[in-house]
């Protein structure tokens, strides 16, 4: 389980910027601009490394796609093959009626990962805030807690949360895969909400306070407000965390093929001796589709969400 | 000191809710696994105290070899990620037209859904027909097909490159982030007194570094420790044995052959290996941030 946010626990000393350090700003432009130049051979040393970084990050994508566009005699053909001949995009149609939940699957993630996030962020809100603002024996000891959380999978608790669903009569429902799932995204949006709000200065509450307003009512009308656009960073990413990571609970938690998100109702198709690999792979691009419109629609939020919590 | 009051009840009822939730979530579950490790408990309704029978039973050869491999998969992915995450943080950082998109085409493997990402591995590393095998065939590198996920050497492998996978753009992008707090002057004096560019990264760069190094190493360690959906999609633990880490194991064991009791004691295990690292993370974190702030 990756927590993006957690990773902020260590701040990089940010230096004090002294006074004797000022250059003339003409000085310091030029010196910068030669920095960064480089030579020729630089340059494709620098590009040929990117490539081959990008190459590793996104090869399975583009083998994924093409994959989806090839017809089956063409894929269980040797020798291989990268390029599709006669490639179309008919998987992308006959695959409704391999997986004729598909898109029942697809509403159930995005389903279960809005129910999620909504329940993270009623949870993590007013804590973030209490974090951010009050400093009361006892409070660090339950930060660390709530981060120590993160640090358990939902794996190694699988046995007790079993149990415990069963007992709730909660086995085969969505709630057996919101409840557990949330818990495990509430560190790292409990960190990222608290670094946000540390920032709105504490003059707010103090002005406030001096004009009568309850602790209350300056929360809900005077943080609220102001802490908007760090509360919209943390949803997005806990909705990302929410359906990158439906796997295991849904797995295990249930069973019923009209209650499962994408990952586990491809898994069982994926299982299958004869796997039909076009199918499959059109279907995951359409899977992923919703988060790859969110990255490149929400990309500046999410660079800044992403690092938020890591740099100051 | 009424107001002061207020604000104690008032904070603690903004925390109440989130503490109450994740005290039933996880921490209760916490410590029901280890009632339940030292019981019999199956699917049959009633349970008997064993004692340490269910330890007594799993600590046999076959579950040391378990942890072990379980420490050598992790350690070989986690040293991968550090590694190519560094690299590639120091390339993104390069002041070179197109950056911000390449910053931005990172991000898949982390942000798409971890299953789907593990399905079309398991494509690439098909045998017949799968990409890898393919190139490697095509490029004469290899004599016939190579179906990776079928030997236990290779199938180790697979799962440790798609683990690094997915890991590797958080771990970069993370470290983009360090490399980006390094105050831009130190750079520019080295400049200035004629230091070349590897020079920098060697003296500048990696020391300034190091701290974000640790840290990172240290969660990844404890989030590829606890990795579950790689090794089961791809191999389900397979073939005999090759990829059983402690978490595939627990989870045959329990939710496979039913038997909660022993799971129970093995997922103990597991978390006291955690807990050890959590410790170790918090220690290091705390000497890394008084370092920091004395720097």
């Amino acid at each position: 389980m990756s927590d993006p946010a957690i990773t902020g626990t260590y701040v990089p000393a940010k230096p004090a910027k002294t006074k004797t350090q000022v250059a003339p700003r003409a000085r310091r432009a030029s010196t910068r601009a030669m920095i960064d130049r480089y030579s020729v051979t630089e340059y494709v040393m620098i590009y040929a490394g990117i490539a081959l970084f990008l190459f590793f990050m996104l090869a399975p994508f583009v083998e994924g796609f093409l994959v989806s566009l090839k017809p089956l005699s063409q894929l269980f053909s040797t020798p291989y093959s990268f390029w599709p001949e006669g490639g179309s995009f008919e998987a992308y149609r006959t695959m409704w009626v391999r997986i004729p939940y598909f898109g029942l699957y697809i509403f159930n993630s995005l389903l279960i990962a809005t129910v999620s996030t909504v329940i993270v962020l009623i949870l993590v809100v007013p804590a973030a805030y209490a974090f951010a603002r009050f400093r009361f024996r006892g409070m660090a000891l339950v930060l660390g807690a709530f981060l120590a959380v993160s640090m358990f999978s939902g794996a190694v608790l699988l046995i007790p949360l079993f149990r415990l669903m069963r007992t709730l009569g909660l086995l085969n429902t969505y709630w057996a895969m919101i409840i557990p799932g949330a818990a495990f995204l509430i560190p790292s949006a409990i960190w990222l909400l608290r670094t946000y709000m540390m920032r709105i200065p504490p003059e707010l509450n103090e002005a406030a306070y001096m004009d009568g307003a309850s602790q209350f009512y300056t929360f809900r009308r005077v943080i609220l407000p102001i802490a908007r656009p760090g509360i919209v960073v943390v949803a997005i990413m806990t909705f990302i965390g929410a359906y990158a990571q439906q796997f295991i609970f849904a797995l295990t938690f249930n069973s019923k093929t009209e209650y499962m998100p994408l990952p586990v109702g491809l898994f069982a198709f994926f299982g299958k001796q004869e796997v039909i690999w076009n199918e499959l792979m059109a279907a995951s691009f359409v899977g992923i589709a919703p988060a790859l419109v969110i990255i490149f629609v929400l990309q500046r939020h999410l660079v800044g969400g992403l690092t938020a919590g890591a740099v100051k | 000191m009424t107001q002061s009051r207020a604000a104690w009840v008032f904070a603690w009822a903004l925390l109440a809710p989130a503490i109450l939730y994740v005290m039933v979530i996880v921490a209760w579950p916490l410590v029901e696994t280890f009632r339940l490790s030292v019981t019999n408990a199956s699917l049959r309704p009633t349970a008997d105290y064993v004692g340490w029978d269910n330890y007594a039973k799993i600590f046999d050869r076959d579950f040391l070899e378990i942890i072990l491999r379980t420490f050598t998969w992790t350690f070989c992915s986690v040293a991968l990620k550090m590694v190519i995450g560094t690299c590639g943080a120091v390339l993104l950082n390069c002041a070179v037209p197109g950056r911000n998109l390449f910053r931005i085409l990172t991000m898949p493997p982390w942000i798409v859904p971890m299953a789907i990402g593990i399905f079309m591995w398991g494509w690439m590393y098909n045998g017949q027909f799968g990409m890898i095998s393919g190139l490697l065939q095509r490029f004469g590198l290899v004599d016939g097909p190579v179906a990776f996920l079928a030997y236990g050497n290779s199938a180790y492998w697979a799962t440790i490159i798609t683990d690094v996978w997915i890991g590797v753009p958080m771990v970069t992008i993370y470290f983009l982030a360090a490399i980006q707090a390094i105050p831009r002057d130190l750079y520019e004096a080295a400049w200035t007194d004629g230091a070349s560019r590897w020079y920098r990264f060697r003296r500048i760069t990696l020391p300034l570094m190091a701290p974000a190094i640790i840290t990172m190493s240290m969660l990844s360690l404890i989030a590829t420790f606890n990795s579950f959906d790689i090794i089961w999609i791809l191999t389900q633990g397979g073939p005999s044995g090759s990829t059983t880490t402690m978490i595939i194991d627990t989870y045959q064991t329990a939710i496979g052959s039913k038997k909660y009791g022993e799971g129970a004691a093995r997922a103990v295990v597991i978390c006291i290996f955690l807990s050890l690292f959590c410790i170790a993370y918090f220690r290091m974190t705390r000497r890394l941030g008084t370092a920091a702030d004395k720097a």
